[in-house]
This record gives C-alpha cells, sequence and structure tokens, in this order.
C-alpha cells in the first residue's frame, strides 16, 4: 500500500464515515467568503505543483497512446510491412506514422477544421457539427455531475432521455399550436417527464433508503419499454400504418431552429445547453439549495445534523438532473434528429453523459470543457469512419480510457514513474 | 484518493440502502398478506373484465418421452375461478398467521405462485395449448447468462467489491469465445477463453478498484462502455472482414444426459440441455457448498464483512478480493459464451442485450446469496419466456410490460417492498491496510 493514500486521522476515529474527499477546499461550504479568493489561487496553484494537472495531462496521452496503437494494430500497410520488420524497419515505422496520423488528421478535419476544402463556410463547417455533438453531451453531463454533488450516481441518464424524448415527441406531433407556444411546450413536457423519471429515483432513496445505482439503471429498461409500448399506440407515438417502431416527424412549429442557417446542422438545443451551464453553475455556487445538495454530498450525516432535510434535497436533485437529461432527449428529438422518435434517440449520450461529467470534476465549467472535447471526438469519429475507415467505436474506447486513468492518478504517475505525490 | 471529487455512496460504499435518510419503518409481517391480497383481486379483475370461454390444453410430454405423459385439458374460464380460490384461501393463511405473530412459511408464497400461475394460463391461452416443457425449458436456456452473472456478482460483492461490470464480463466473454471457437474449431476451447475473458475484465476493476481505490461502481461503469467499445470496433475492423475464419463458430448441441433425461416432465426441462447448463450446475453447487462450508468461503465472507477484522486475524484481505473476483469474473466470462456459442452461433454488436444488468438485479432480489440469487435468475428467465410464449399464443398482456417485469420486481425489491436486502457491510469499500 503506498502511503499517501492513509486515511486521515478524522477518519481513523470515527470508522463509520470514511468520506475523504480530496476536494479542494474552496468547494467546503465553511470556507469564509473573505478568504475564498486567495485559498483558491492557493489550492490552483497546490494542485498544478502537486502534479494533478500533469496526471490529467498524462492520461489523456495515455488513452490516445492506446488508441493509437489499436489504430496501427488493424492497419493493412502496417502488417504487410511488419512481415519484413527487420529487414527493412523504417518501412514498418512510416507505415504506423502514416496510419496513426491519417486517423487522428481525419478526426481533425471532421471536428474542427477541414483544410481540404476551399470555401471558409465549409471548412469551419466540422467546428459546427462539433458543438451540435457537444450540446447534448453537455446538459446529460449536467445532469449526471449535478447528481454526483450530492453523492448521488445517476446511471438512469438512458431512461431519463428517452422518457423525456418521448414526451416531447408526442407534444411536437400530435399537438398543432404557434410555434412560440408549441416549442416551450414541448421542450418543458420533456424536461418534466425527464424530472419525473429521475425524481422516482430520488424519491425512492428518500423514502426507503432504496440505492440510486440500481433504481436508475432498473428505470433505464422500464423506461425503453415504456416508450416502445408507446410507440405500438396509435394514440401515443405509432405512426398510423407502418409496423416500425418509430414516431411521425415532428411538426415544424415544434422544432428546434438552426442558430447558423439552413447550412449547418447546428440548432438551438446547444444555446439550451449553454444556457445550462449558466443555470447550473448559478444553483450550485450562489443558490441556497446548491449549498444543500453540496453539504448533503460531503456528508449527509452533518448535513442532517445542521437541519437540512437530506431526503428531500436527494429528490430535488435527482429531479433537476433528471430534467437536463430530459432537455438531452429533447435536444435530440427535436432539434437532431426531428424525423421522429425512435427507441435509439438516446444514442448512447445517457451513458456518455457519465464519463463527461467524471472528466469535468462535477464542475459546470468543466463539464462544459469535457462535453466540447468529447463532442469534437464524435463528429471526428465519424470522419474517421467513412475517409479511414476506422470505426468510430475507437472513440468509446479512448473515451473511457480518459475516465479511467483519469481516476487513478497513482497507476498514471507509476506508468511515466513519476514521484508519487506528496501527503497534504 | 481518487481525484474523482464527487465520492457517489460515500457513506456505506457500495450499494448498501442510505443510513442517513431514515427509512419508513415497513412493517415487515404485513407485505405478505397484502401483496397475496392484491394478486388475487388483480386475477380475479382480469377474469371479470374479459372472459374466455373455450378448453386449454397443458401439454406436460415433450416429443420423445420415454414415459407419455398425457395432455391436460381442463375448461378455461372455471380453471381460473377455482385458482382465485385457492388463492384466496392462501391469502387467508396468510393473514391468520400474521393476526396470530406467526412465521410464514416459505410453501405459501410458492404455493400462490403456482396456483396463480396456473389461473393465469388457463385465461390467457384460452382455446390454446401450453407447452409446459418449453416454458420452463426455454426459461432455464435463457436463464444461463443471467445465472452465471449472478453468481459471478454474488461473488464479488461477498468479498466486498461491487461489480457493475457484469455486462462488460459476460460481453468480452462472448466476444473472446466466438472468436476462439472459430480459430481452434472447438466450442471447448471457446468455453474456456470466455472465462479467461470475464477474469480479464474482473483483473481490471481489481486494479482499479482494490490497488487504486477508485470507486467501484465508476470502474463497472466506464468498464462497460470499454468494453462495449472494445468490442465493437473489434467486430467491425477484425470480424465482420475475417467471419468465416474467426466469427463462425460451432454451437454448442444439446446433448440429453441419458437416463436422467428420460424422467418424465423433469428430464426434458432440465437434462437435455446444452452442455454449459451441466456446467451451470455444478457451478451452482461449487458456489453455494464453496462460501458456507469451507474455510475459503468463510474467508472471503469475512473480507466482504468486516476486512479490519479479517486482517486482524491474518487473512490478506485484497488478495482474498483479487482472487475472489478473478474467479467471479470467469463465472461470469463463461455465462458470455451462452450468447455466441449457444444462443446463436457467432457474436454480433453489443448481443449481451443488458443481460449483465438483470443479472446485477438478481444478485440483488437474491439477497447476496447464491441459490436464491440463482433462484431470481431463473424467475427472470421465466418472465422473458413466458413473454415469447405468451405472444406467440395472442395474449392480451402487452408483451413490453412482461418485459418490463424484471426491472419492476428488482426496484420492489430495493425499495424494501419484497422483504428487506441488505448487502455484506463491507461493499464497496476499499480496504487500506495500516
Amino acid at each position: 500500500m503506498s502511503d499517501k493514500d492513509q486515511p486521515t486521522p478524522e477518519s481513523e476515529k470515527n470508522p463509520d464515515s470514511p468520506v475523504v474527499t480530496d476536494e479542494p477546499a474552496t468547494d467546503a461550504p465553511e470556507v469564509d467568503p473573505h478568504d475564498a479568493r486567495g485559498e483558491r489561487s492557493r489550492s490552483l496553484l497546490r494542485e498544478i505543483t502537486s502534479g494533478d494537472a500533469l496526471a490529467g495531462v498524462l492520461a489523456v496521452f495515455l488513452a490516445i497512446f492506446v488508441g493509437s496503437v489499436m489504430i496501427a494494430a488493424i492497419d493493412e500497410g502496417v502488417h504487410e510491412t511488419a512481415g519484413y520488420l527487420t529487414a527493412r524497419p523504417s518501412d514498418f515505422f512510416a507505415a504506423v506514422w502514416e496510419a496513426i496520423s491519417g486517423a487522428y488528421s481525419a478526426m481533425f478535419r471532421g471536428a474542427v477544421f477541414n483544410y481540404n476544402l476551399t470555401e471558409p463556410a465549409q471548412q469551419w463547417r466540422p467546428l459546427t457539427e462539433t458543438l451540435k455533438f457537444a450540446g447534448p453531451l453537455i446538459l446529460g453531463g449536467l445532469g449526471v455531475g449535478l447528481a454526483f454533488r450530492a453523492s448521488l450516481f445517476n446511471i438512469g441518464g438512458r431512461g431519463q432521455m428517452l422518457v423525456a424524448g418521448g414526451a416531447a415527441g408526442w407534444v411536437g406531433f400530435q399537438l398543432d399550436l404557434p410555434l412560440v407556444v408549441h416549442l416551450p411546450l414541448a421542450v418543458l413536457v420533456g424536461m418534466a417527464a425527464g424530472a419525473l423519471w429521475g425524481g422516482l429515483a430520488g424519491l425512492l432513496k428518500a423514502r426507503t433508503g432504496a440505492h440510486e445505482v440500481i433504481v436508475t439503471i432498473m428505470l433505464n429498461y422500464v423506461g425503453y419499454y415504456l416508450l416502445f409500448w408507446a410507440l405500438t399506440k396509435e394514440w401515443l407515438l405509432k405512426t398510423p400504418g407502418s409496423v416500425n417502431p418509430k414516431s411521425p416527424p415532428m411538426k415544424d412549429s415544434a422544432v428546434l431552429p438552426d442558430v447558423l442557417g439552413e447550412q449547418f446542422n447546428l440548432h438551438f438545443g446547444f444555446v439550451l445547453a449553454l444556457i445550462a451551464v449558466g443555470v447550473a453553475w448559478w444553483l450550485l455556487n450562489r443558490s441556497t439549495l446548491g449549498y444543500r445538495i453540496r453539504a448533503v454530498g460531503q456528508n449527509p450525516h452533518a448535513a442532517r445534523a445542521s437541519g437540512i432535510n437530506v431526503g428531500r434535497t436527494y429528490t430535488v436533485v435527482m429531479m433537476i438532473a433528471g430534467s437536463l437529461l430530459g432537455l438531452a432527449g429533447v435536444n435530440q428529438v427535436l432539434g437532431t434528429v426531428p424525423s421522429g422518435v425512435s427507441l435509439d434517440l438516446d444514442a448512447g449520450i445517457g451513458f456518455d453523459a457519465i464519463t463527461v461529467a467524471l472528466l469535468g470534476r462535477s464542475r459546470p465549467l468543466g463539464i462544459l470543457a469535457a462535453g466540447l472535447l468529447f463532442g469534437a471526438f464524435k463528429a471526428g469519429g465519424f470522419t474517421m469512419q467513412a475517409s479511414e475507415n476506422i470505426s468510430v467505436d475507437l472513440v468509446l474506447v479512448v473515451q473511457s480510457l480518459i475516465v479511467l486513468f483519469l481516476a487513478a492518478p497513482p497507476l498514471v504517475r507509476a506508468i511515466f514513474r513519476l514521484p508519487a505525490q506528496e501527503a497534504k | 484518493m481518487s481525484t474523482v471529487t464527487a465520492q457517489p455512496t460515500p457513506d456505506s460504499g457500495g450499494l448498501a440502502p442510505d443510513t442517513a435518510v431514515t427509512p419508513t419503518r415497513g412493517a415487515g409481517a404485513r407485505k405478505l398478506p397484502i401483496a397475496l391480497g392484491v394478486l388475487t383481486a388483480l386475477l380475479a379483475g382480469i377474469l371479470l373484465r374479459s372472459s374466455h370461454a373455450g378448453d386449454t390444453t397443458f401439454q406436460l410430454a415433450a416429443e420423445s418421452d420415454f414415459v407419455t405423459l398425457p395432455d391436460i385439458v381442463v375448461p378455461s374460464g372455471p380453471t381460473a375461478w377455482v385458482m382465485v380460490v385457492i388463492c384466496l384461501a392462501l391469502t387467508a393463511e396468510a393473514v391468520r398467521r400474521m393476526l396470530a405473530h406467526l412465521r410464514q412459511p416459505g410453501w405459501i408464497p410458492i404455493a400462490f405462485a403456482i396456483a396463480w400461475m396456473t389461473g393465469f394460463l388457463s385465461w390467457a391461452a384460452a382455446d390454446g395449448r401450453i407447452r409446459l416443457v418449453s416454458l420452463l425449458g426455454g426459461a432455464v436456456a435463457l436463464a444461463i447468462p443471467l445465472v452465471f452473472g449472478a453468481l459471478g456478482g454474488v461473488l464479488g460483492e461477498r468479498a466486498g467489491v461491487v461489480n457493475i461490470a457484469i455486462e462488460g464480463q459476460l460481453l468480452l466473454g462472448a466476444f473472446a469465445a466466438a472468436i476462439t471457437a472459430s480459430s481452434t474449431g472447438s466450442p471447448w476451447a471457446g468455453l474456456v477463453a470466455a472465462a479467461v475473458a470475464g477474469a480479464l475484465v474482473a483483473l481490471i476493476l481489481g486494479l482499479f478498484a482494490i490497488t487504486y481505490f477508485v470507486d467501484q461502481v465508476i470502474v463497472g461503469v466506464v468498464l462497460n462502455v470499454l468494453v462495449v467499445g472494445l468490442t465493437n470496433f473489434m467486430f467491425r475492423q477484425v470480424l465482420t472482414p475475417n467471419a468465416e475464419t474467426l466469427n463462425s463458430p460451432e454451437r454448442l448441441r444439446a446433448f440429453p444426459i441419458p437416463i436422467l433425461g428420460d424422467i418424465p416432465l423433469i428430464g426434458p426441462i432440465l437434462f437435455r440441455q446444452t452442455p454449459l447448463v451441466y456446467v451451470l450446475y455444478a457451478v451452482v453447487a461449487l458456489v453455494a457448498y464453496a462460501l458456507y462450508r469451507t474455510r475459503w468461503g468463510l474467508r472471503v465472507r469475512a473480507v466482504g464483512e468486516h476486512p479490519k477484522a479479517a486482517d486482524t486475524v491474518g487473512i490478506k484481505v485484497n488478495r482474498t478480493r483479487y482472487r475472489t473476483i478473478l474467479l467471479a469474473g470467469a463465472i461470469a466470462g463463461l455465462g458470455g459464451a451462452y450468447f455466441s456459442l449457444v444462443s446463436v452461433a457467432g457474436f454480433n454488436r453489443e448481443m449481451t442485450g443488458g443481460a449483465g444488468y438483470i443479472a446485477l438485479a438478481a444478485v440483488i432480489f437474491g439477497k447476496w446469496d447464491p441459490i436464491r440469487a440463482t433462484l431470481a435468475a431463473l424467475l427472470f428467465g421465466f418472465a422473458t419466456n413466458l413473454q415469447g410464449v405468451l405472444s406467440a399464443i395472442g395474449s392480451p398482456v402487452p408483451s413490453q410490460f412482461m418485459l418490463m417485469l424484471p426491472y419492476l420486481v428488482t426496484i420492489f425489491a430495493v425499495a424494501g417492498l419484497v422483504g428487506r436486502s441488505r448487502p455484506p457491510a463491507a461493499d464497496g469499500v476499499p480496504y487500506r491496510q495500516q
């Protein structure tokens, strides 16, 4: 055992609460506001010098390295040159370089800037695709991250998105309303459905102690089959005369408008995501509820002793988390894929959101950055698949490796033979 | 300590009920009579709303039986009502025992379940035919990966390691089984590879959760994503272009056991299955015996309940945990072979379809006990198969609601409505030696 992970004396005294968060002191609720600014810069300095930030960068580097190995391993040119590796090693390394650089430059062309085109609008189009993919990831990441701050693990993103998408979709094509009413109504109904689905897990935890990990996993499947059922009923979501489990397309009055005009796919959902980041930041750092959430997250027993209703906080935070993931589902149904509600409307975002929240360390601005990064991965991954014939699933591998390595800085240190972190 | 600032479950770790919120005091004694009463009323309500006329045939015999049992033909409506009366009687008995403060014996819910199911089936299959052998035998077959996964889950959690990565172990097991069985031409080699693949996922889980103290639930979830990404990637890049050599395994065929397989009713259900099922029987028996009757099992449970005490008497806590989750991973990985060697021949993207999460549900519903978890997994397999049978005979119950059942039952279970589930005390808590 490494000595740097020794429990603090407090937790030794009280084995019932082994909660040892290495949260910087800035987030502790009892910090004196006058001292907060100085404390923040000091802790930032400490974080950099103690090598946490370095470990983070190295974690990303390590994950991309593993991805590169996978790209090289399946490349035909590399296979051929490996046959005469000892005779002409330079051929082999050239082939490896070609495979890897080809893949990553394709990702760059798909995610940021396509230098193969001439017209500026087309050159920058990939960046708008990145933002389009980032929108629901940010929303979902906020939903998972907010729950993390109350030390709740919301794995129910998929179910919350499906239920919300179904509800918003129902409003989107069954009702006939003017745009100013229709779109907001569809968005709100979707958020409410997500809030209900998330809040259910919070309520069950508050009332019976049922663990939210189990309940949210199970609600994913209940939500899936509920949507499946709704897609077989014409008064709900079924397309009349069709056997496919898919609803009719959304009415134009309920579709999220384009932000940069017809030629780009970027829609208003990304703006909603930015607004949500601001709201979540205010909620966590400036509101009473946010204070309660953080207090419950750090130590529910202490929070209860100081008069916070822990159960109600659980329920409320899960409702907010559910509504944010619901908004991610709404973003898919009314923005990205308005051609109809289907069973795969979540597109894996419910689980991606967990990695986004972990990478963003459950802070709204961190989640914004992590969502943009993973959105770029996604947009670039599709281009890589199309032009280099490398499966977009590689992105999933790199993404999960980043989170794994990031969660275990001692492992990264050991791999790079860095000195162990000093005890604080 | 991990850099993941938000520690889910800071209180007790793992999946234990939260103690910071006061659970409502459910009167445990009242639950059974209430549940039975509600179910009886539900059955009576279904019968009142739409009564089918006609006969229901229960076919007991399989095609090639040594002794052929006759079909049982019963009038649909009256039989269902007789079953309602039996259910009522059992409910009354439960109420009597509750009022007299007696223990509720296990035979009451079992008898109730059989009577209720018989009544429901004779209503749902009016003018139809229920093939009991295929109904129950199919349930056993569908439950194979669930039971393997649940056993792996039980073992890991009894040693104090929460394993959300069952899904990943099943998927990588299925993947490894398909490749190995195809390239060697032997499905048996595929089984071995599946076990190794499951253990490999467990090793990564252990590295992060035991050695580096990363939150176990997070590692499990991320590992599942990693395995999905890895197998999808390999499937598209390697398996699909070389489908003949790498993804066309020989299927495991059903192998009837000579004498046991000829027992009427039981034989065709339990002993005319694939060899993987017989492996399963052995594994269930071994795990149940080893966990409760051997020194090894005592150590595993000690490490999961009170690691500090175990350490004090000289048990190597983390080494025991590593060994246990490797074994558990191998067992769960074996279950993965079902998908690519038994169910269909060959691997496909995300072919486990959430079975690992149902297995996790079975672990909890089975109260972290190998036998109960096995029964829970069988029950979930039965629910899935019943859905298939009912939709084939055109039942009025929407199939989606039948498929929802295992998940709903689990939510009720963790919410304490179906008896209290208590996980091992140190479940999910990393152990730091001092």
